[in-house]
């Protein structure tokens, strides 16, 4: 038993650890919150070329598709490492993670050859149009009407909560094709040039205060059919492909709040001998909950790179890491609020980073708990797809989409 | 990354699964239960002799089989999934972990090939009523070669042949004692617990006759109570493994009954309060096991990161642990709460398992000490 690389990938830890150094001056900056987003942005782009120049934007593909042909071991590697700095990879974050390996999958060769590259580049962001006003957790629920008109599809209708619609150029899309059978078998699935005419996309104000996501408006969009992804009508497992290629990432176990050393520094520094110090009882529980927790994922996060490392996927249970991760930052937060007294509640003049800073984690918290699958919908992906337990009722099932509420 | 039992472990988890299966079902843990005068199952502690469990983790030149630590959490893991009623734990986690790590040469030449061989039941006596022992808080004193004092809960004490016993010498240190039970001047007494499937009993000592376990790292001044440490962390991390074997038992029967019983027309299971229940179980199940892994490499590789990785393995196991158990009988609704059905024997385990070494709390003081350690 060992937390050891075999050599193979300790050769290329080193590899990926020097790259990164080099880039680490030029891209990894402390905070950017002195940069506007445009700035932000082109850094973004800068480093995401360089990356992809060493195929390390996709590692798992092969080098003519633009990766390293390397293995899923390889890129959780690259990831550890990566997260070591504060590189601008966020935008791209969605883009690679889902449409990207999406259009891979379903678009034809040609469409292949003019999308993937520039995406891995970071020239082109690509965003992922499934949640509706009326339709979240319950994806089936769409309805943003496709119509066939010649050779092309007319979209209205509206999408909701878009990361990143605004600086995107394309993106994945589930429409409703027929609304006269039941939900799930009436639905198709295209890409979009977030250019047509007839989209309009407003930021949505969050209430962390960032503008990440969008309200993204469909009014007589034309879509030529050559953009359809799948059959007409079979949107939905193209849908499931897309989110279960929700690869496997190994996220930081504080979920990007305060990292733990950096914390008990703080606790000792302005807090002293008092209370919400270092040496309160209250605040030394919550310490050891914390690192129990943080611990648990990690070692967690290892036992699953050790089947990884043999070849093995890691299954439906990797799902827990997400509900402890968020659930932790979010009480970890408050707890150091509390900590602190009413001074918790004040935001400081964030000379250093707002990125790490508990009282913003506090409130993002929030917001991971919902995205990319709620804590609710997660528990329900383990007790069925764990554990076996009996999937829930649907009373939806068979009933044509149109008859229902 | 290799994080993970090797499968010569694993066959050897398979193989202590399948005897302890076929001879020491829970039937057999209840038989101890009901019975007062039981205080463990003589017949299935003999068979586990005789296939070289009492040495398993006894180095060969003791007479034992060898094996390490990582061998010693898989059984481990399965003694606690049967709740054996047998003195696993307290032969080999605590009286042999002290002296293999405490003895002298000559001591371990002459009382490890009797473990081995089955002819001696160890045991570690600490606790002294209420409260867990702290440094200055040992009551029983070893003076002239004699102790004299009380210990009360001990692990086996009605059936232990010789202990290891926490004292303070003359100079008024920690020191860990070595005695054999079996003279006038110590009294056993049998104590009724929460979990009568695990004999407990108390310990008075006349001037008992015994001998100081040598010193532990050169015999610095806190030599018995680091020894004393050292015993408990590793005890931690083995315990971590019986008490994750038990809350996967837990989860086990609570899913399968959860998917047959059925109430308003369909499985109880398919109720998102039970389904999100048994999700949250198996989350604290998973951490629980991923930490004690942790806490396995830890001992198994002599790590500087014992201290911590034990505390984390333990609190994370209790936790786990007793959370299974007594939604297992939650969700097994009014059967879960019989005497007949077995949901309560791995509940009152759950609870003495948490006890034993030192509850929750004090193993979170260690996990911030250790913490404070290495960051601050
Ligand atoms: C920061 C952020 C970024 C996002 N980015 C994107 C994006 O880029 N693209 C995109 O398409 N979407 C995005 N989303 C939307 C996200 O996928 C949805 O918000 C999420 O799936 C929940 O859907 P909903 O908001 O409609 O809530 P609902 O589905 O209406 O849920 C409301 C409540 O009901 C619960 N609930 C619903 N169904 C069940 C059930 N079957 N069992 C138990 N409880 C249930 C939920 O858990 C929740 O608590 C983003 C959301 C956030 C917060």
């Amino acid at each position: 038993m060992d937390f050891d690389d075999t050599p193979e990938e300790a050769e290329f830890r080193l590899e990926v650890r020097s790259w990164l150094a080099e880039q680490a001056s030029a891209y990894s900056l402390k905070s950017f919150d002195d940069l506007s987003f445009e700035r932000q942005l082109s850094l973004g782009r800068e480093f995401q070329a360089r990356k992809a120049e060493r195929g390390y934007a996709k590692i798992t593909w092969t080098q003519e598709l633009g990766g390293m042909g390397g293995t899923p071991m390889q890129a959780v590697i690259y990831e550890q490492e990566e997260e070591k700095y504060n590189f601008p990879t966020v935008f791209f974050a969605i883009s690679l993670g889902m449409p990207i390996p999406v259009m891979r999958r379903f678009a034809t060769e040609a469409q292949q050859q003019r999308y993937l590259k520039p995406a891995l580049r970071g020239e082109e962001v690509w965003c992922q149009l499934f949640s509706e006003p009326s339709a979240g957790s319950d994806l089936g629920g769409i309805r943003l009407k496709a119509v066939r008109d010649g050779d092309d599809w007319v979209l209205n209708g509206q999408k909701i909560w878009t990361s990143y619609a605004h600086i995107s150029d394309f993106g994945i899309i589930v429409t409703r094709t027929d609304p006269a059978v039941a939900k799930h078998k009436g639905m198709t699935f295209f890409f979009v040039d977030m250019k047509s005419p007839g989209i309009e996309v407003r930021q949505i104000k969050q209430a962390a205060g960032g503008g990440e996501f969008c309200e993204v408006f469909f009014s007589d969009v034309r879509v030529p059919d050559g953009n359809r992804l799948g059959e007409i009508n079979a949107g939905w497992s193209v849908a499931i492909a897309t989110l279960m290629e929700e690869r496997f990432a190994v996220t930081d176990a504080a979920g990007g709040g305060a990292q733990l050393e950096d914390t008990m520094h703080f606790l000792r520094r302005e807090l002293g001998e008092g209370d919400g110090g270092l040496d309160d009882p209250c605040v030394r529980e919550k310490i050891a909950d914390w690192y129990i927790a943080e611990s648990g994922i990690n070692n967690f996060y290892a036992r699953l790179l050790t089947g990884l490392s043999q070849g093995q996927l890691p299954g439906p249970e990797a799902a827990l890491s997400k509900i402890v991760i968020a659930r932790k930052l979010q009480a970890q937060s408050a707890d150091i609020m509390d900590f602190c007294g009413p001074a918790g509640a004040i935001y400081p003049d964030f000379q250093v980073s707002r990125a790490n800073d508990y009282r913003i984690a506090w409130l993002e918290a929030a917001g991971y708990r919902i995205a990319g699958g709620t804590d609710e919908i997660l528990k329900n992906t383990i007790a069925e797809r764990v554990l076996g337990l009996p999937g829930d009722i649907r009373v939806d099932k068979d009933i044509p989409f149109e008859e229902l509420k | 990354m290799n994080f993970d039992f090797s499968d010569d472990q694993k066959s050897l988890q398979d193989e202590t699964h399948r005897f302890l299966r076929d001879r020491c079902d829970l039937s057999v843990a209840r038989i101890v239960l009901d019975d007062q005068q039981q205080a463990y199952s003589e017949s299935v502690w003999q068979e586990m002799v005789e296939l070289g469990w009492a040495g398993i983790a006894i180095p060969e030149q003791y007479g034992g089989i060898g094996l390490g630590y990582l061998e010693l959490c898989v059984m481990a893991e399965e003694m606690g999934r049967f709740l054996a009623p047998v003195p696993f734990s307290s032969t080999l986690y605590l009286f042999c972990e002290a002296l293999l790590n405490g003895a002298s040469e000559t001591l371990k030449q002459e009382i490890l090939p009797q473990v081995a061989t089955g002819k001696l039941v160890g045991t570690m006596a600490f606790a002294e009523g209420f409260g867990f022992p702290g440094r200055d808080r040992i009551g029983v004193r070893f003076e002239g070669g004699k102790l004299y004092g009380d210990k009360w809960p001990v692990a086996d004490a009605m059936i232990a042949d010789a202990a290891v016993v926490l004292a303070v010498n003359e100079d008024n240190e920690p020191c860990l004692c070595l005695l054999d039970l079996d003279q006038e001047a110590v009294h056993r007494r049998q104590l009724e617990s929460v979990d009568p499937s695990r004999g407990q009993g108390g310990l008075e000592f006349f001037g008992a006759e015994a001998e100081s376990l040598t010193a532990f790292e050169g015999g610095s001044d806190n030599s018995g109570w680091q020894l004393f440490q050292r015993v408990l962390n590793s005890a931690a991390v083995l315990f971590a493994f019986e008490q994750i074997g038990g809350a996967d038992a837990c989860l086990a029967a609570a899913t399968e009954f959860a998917r047959e019983r059925y109430a308003f027309g369909r499985p109880v299971g398919s109720f998102q309060a039970i389904k999100h229940k048994l999700a949250d179980v198996y989350v604290g199940n998973q951490l629980a096991r991923s930490n004690a892994y942790y806490g396995a490499w830890a001992l198994a590789t002599g790590a500087e990161e014992l201290p911590l990785a034990a505390s984390v393995a333990r609190v994370s196991a209790i936790q786990a642990y007793e959370y299974a158990a007594s939604e297992n009988i939650q969700v097994h609704g009014g059967m879960g709460f019989t005497w007949e059905a077995d949901c309560h024997l791995y509940l009152r385990r759950s609870r003495s398992l948490a006890l034993l070494i030192g509850s929750s709390g004090l193993w979170k003081k260690q996990v911030t000490r250790e913490l404070e350690r290495k960051f601050v």
